[in-house]
């Protein structure tokens, strides 16, 4: 029977230049170097061609993150060269317990404006650098770190455009990947445990399963909340809004003590019990969770935002949980986290239940503990 | 001269670049890497997965396997990702000649995609029905132009074949067995379901629209000449999940829907509910979306043939409960149950439902009808369909016309 639905059907001859043959016959992974190069190439040529980029618009992603001069010296050491400005954030999404350096290169002769809700506003050229690693023995970072990625958002002027590199074994660079790789990493805890787990990196479509605001590609993190908080800068210890500020690259600022500033999840000093938990939920759960995210279609939004109770899960039935709602009936059943799926969710390390969907494999048991405590205070 | 260097670079780079160990870095390079009008092949095979494939951003794209049970992406033992394929923000995608199977969430799930088609694709969780199958088969949710076209669902612990929050949708000769709901359309506009068989599900048919969503409202379905038959399977869905609720041998329900036509339809041997229409507060769940609207009106149920055996409906769950102490129909099922709860603005001065907000029951082969009327504690229960004998205006869909 022929479609009643005369644009349902894609155009009928796509073209021969676009039909991928994957009729590859199997070669072994020691193809290596040439592999990654042909690999890079066609990358080189597939961004050219689909992303319509002029020669004066863009500059072509890098094969290996040393080409760009982000680092001086020692790539590993991670010491960023002037214009390069470390930051970090109040309270981080968690990464199966991998420790984050973040960083900012702003353009020259660019600023940041300012932005009291949403991420600042970083001109086009920026880039957002960060680098995931893992303590060797997180009782003495003297013992030295294995650095696992590190991912660039860059700002073009298409939008936001995100690339990932994976770090060598030798630790001498880290080389552009598209696919995803899985490696095994190990260390020891703070409880003196050694620990050995799966260590994931995201494909590129992976990036924008959180990294999207209406399908588009977003940054999460560095938001006037999240900076509002102090860092050791070579030069001293000093708010990061205000170091943003003094050095030039942040406009628009109101007086600090105007800024909204973030609690940090496992500091009791900076805010209650349930504005460290609202913490935690939006920087782990909100970036799809939110209204224009991935995860809208669930009704559930967890930003930091949010004042609607249904809205943030309060006697709020699951819509699309499947096995995730672990037979409860409720996102969130004030006083009993037992019967929360929210809990069951952070809890399960199951890809079929667990939440955040992507970018865990172990649970935070800490973040949980926290969110579990909120709950059960609540009347 | 630029295309045929990306293509050979393309073809070097794929026909050298990976082991056969390798083929989920294969598929998903392939995914990322495909051009805007091109067809993405799969070889014939099995091939196994140990996390979700996804593309992003795409145009006029075809996912194209050598055939249902030739082509076939297992992800059994998944350890990342909750789905099988995800197909995210694109115009003019088709997937199809395919078997995928066993993912820990669901199968295929396509968000914010206007034009996608699914042809000759089955999506199935072998073995046993099991609570510990993913919830959804085939699932474009805030999809336009959908069509699902001789597809086969099996084993789904939510849906089979779910169409959540979208438009315009089409799903046709297809089948669907051992889900707990078969076919679902739920919050969902202008979508017709015909030619499907849909059985031993725990629900066959389902069109539901439910509160706290983004597309909040759903309507103008029409369901015809599909044969649901035999829908009686014990439901395995985890608790907290509105299907949960759905008691085992149910063929077609209407929850809190709005401008639905049920026609030429086989209902056969579905042993609690043939046909329901049910308003949200029979879920018995708290309501607090002030834009909700929780009552069905202008349904209309003609023509269809229905039939089921001298047995007892489903003594499981609330409704279970319902049937042996509230109804107590014995083995006298009524083919179509209507729970009475109305709106009081449909009703005009006399206490008449306005024309246009009706539930109209007509003209379906061995008709027997009951009013329940749970609103008063069922005391006012009735078999009496003459209130029901109306014709209402046919659904016109936007694209489709039968």
């Amino acid at each position: 029977m022929k479609s009643k639905y005369k644009n349902l059907t894609p155009d009928p001859s796509p073209t021969e230049r676009g039909v991928i043959h994957p009729t590859a016959p199997p070669l072994s992974r020691r193809g290596g170097l040439g592999v990654r190069f042909l690999l890079f190439l066609s990358l080189l040529i597939f961004s050219f061609n689909s992303l319509h980029l002029s020669e004066n618009q863009a500059t072509a992603p890098k094969m290996n993150l040393s080409e760009y001069g982000f680092f001086k010296g020692n790539i590993a050491e991670q010491k960023p060269v002037d214009g390069v400005v470390p930051y970090a954030l109040n309270t981080p999404l968690f990464s199966d317990y991998a420790e984050k350096l973040r960083f900012v290169k702003i353009p020259e002769g660019k600023t940041v404006t300012y932005n009291s809700t949403e991420v600042l506003d970083f001109p086009v050229g920026t880039t957002i650098i960060k680098t995931f690693y893992y303590p060797n023995d997180f009782r003495d970072v003297s013992k030295g770190r294995r650095l696992m990625e590190t991912r660039l958002l860059v700002h073009e002027e298409s939008g936001w455009k995100a690339l990932e590199y994976v770090w060598n074994d030798e630790q001498t660079d880290a080389v552009l990947e598209v696919a995803g790789e899985t490696k095994e990493v190990s260390y020891v805890y703070l409880d003196g445990k050694k620990r050995t787990q799966q260590y994931s990196m995201p494909n590129l479509n992976q990036c924008k399963g959180c990294h999207n605001r209406s399908e588009v590609m977003t940054p999460i993190g560095p938001s006037a909340r999240q900076l509002n908080g102090d860092f050791a800068y070579e030069q001293g210890t000093e708010n990061q809004l205000v170091h943003l500020q003094k050095i030039g690259l942040l406009k628009d600022m109101p007086n600090l003590k105007d800024c909204p500033k973030l609690a940090v999840w496992n500091k009791p000093e900076t805010g209650t019990l349930e504005e460290r938990s609202r913490a935690w939920l939006d920087i782990n759960c909100a970036h799809c969770h939110n209204p224009k995210g991935p995860a809208m279609t669930s009704g559930l939004n967890l930003s930091i935002h949010e004042s609607n109770p249904t809205a943030l899960g309060f006697d709020k039935s699951p819509v699309a949980a499947g096995r995730g709602s672990g037979n409860r009936d409720y996102d969130i059943v004030r006083g009993n986290p037992d019967k929360s799926i929210l809990i069951y969710r952070m809890e399960s390390t199951d890809p079929g239940i667990m939440m955040p969907e992507v970018g865990r494999k172990a649970t935070h048991k800490e973040g949980v503990a926290l969110v579990r405590e909120w709950i059960k205070s609540l009347k | 001269m630029k295309k045929i260097l990306v293509c050979s670079v393309l073809m070097i780079c794929l026909q050298t670049g990976f082991s056969q160990q390798n083929i989920q870095k294969k598929i998903q390079t392939q995914l990322i890497m495909a051009e805007n009008g091109s067809i993405v092949d799969l070889e014939e095979g099995t091939f196994t997965f140990s996390s979700s494939l996804s593309m992003e951003d795409k145009k006029n794209i075809i996912i194209r396997g050598k055939g249902m049970d030739k082509t076939i992406l297992s992800f059994k033992g998944q350890t990342e990702g909750a789905e099988g394929l995800r197909v995210s923000n694109g115009e003019n995608i088709t997937i199809e000649n395919m078997t995928l199977q066993d993912s820990k969430g669901d199968l295929i799930k396509t968000m914010n995609v206007k034009g996608i088609t699914f042809r000759n694709v089955k999506v199935e969780w072998t073995g046993e029905p099991s609570e510990k199958n993913g919830g959804y088969g085939l699932y474009p949710v805030q999809c336009q132009e959908v069509m699902i076209d001789n597809c086969v669902a099996i084993g789904a612990s939510d849906a089979g074949i779910y169409v959540g929050q979208s438009k315009n949708i089409e799903v046709k000769n297809s089948k669907a067995y051992h889900n707990v709901a078969g076919i679902e359309i739920e919050n969902s506009l202008y979508a017709s379901v015909h030619d499907c068989e849909s059985y031993e599900n725990t629900g066959g048919i389902l069109v539901f629209d439910l509160p706290d969503l983004v597309q909040k409202k759903g309507g103008f379905c029409k369901v015809f000449n599909n044969h649901i038959h035999d829908n009686n399977f014990p439901n395995f869905a985890p608790k907290g999940n509105i299907v949960a609720s759905v008691p085992d041998g149910t063929g077609i329900l209407l929850l809190a829907a709005n401008n639905v036509e049920i026609f030429e339809n086989k209902i056969i041997n579905n042993k609690s509910i043939g046909t329901g229409i049910i308003s949200y507060f029979m879920t018995e769940k708290p309501n607090n979306d002030k834009e909700y609207y929780p009552y069905p009106t202008a349904i209309s149920i003609h023509d269809n043939d229905y039939q089921r055996q001298n047995t007892r409906p489903t003594g499981r769950g609330r409704m279970g409960l319902m049937f042996r102490f509230k109804l107590k129909f014995g083995k006298d099922v009524p083919h179509i149950l209507y729970d009475g709860i109305i709106d009081p603005q449909t009703l005009d001065a006399q206490g008449n439902t306005l024309a246009d907000k009706k539930i109209c029951v007509k003209n379906n082969k061995n008709q027997s009808f009951v009013n329940i009327d749970a609103e008063h504690d069922f005391k006012g229960i009735s078999r009496d369909v003459s209130k029901h004998d109306c014709t209402l205006e046919a659904i016109k869909l936007v694209r489709n016309e039968k």
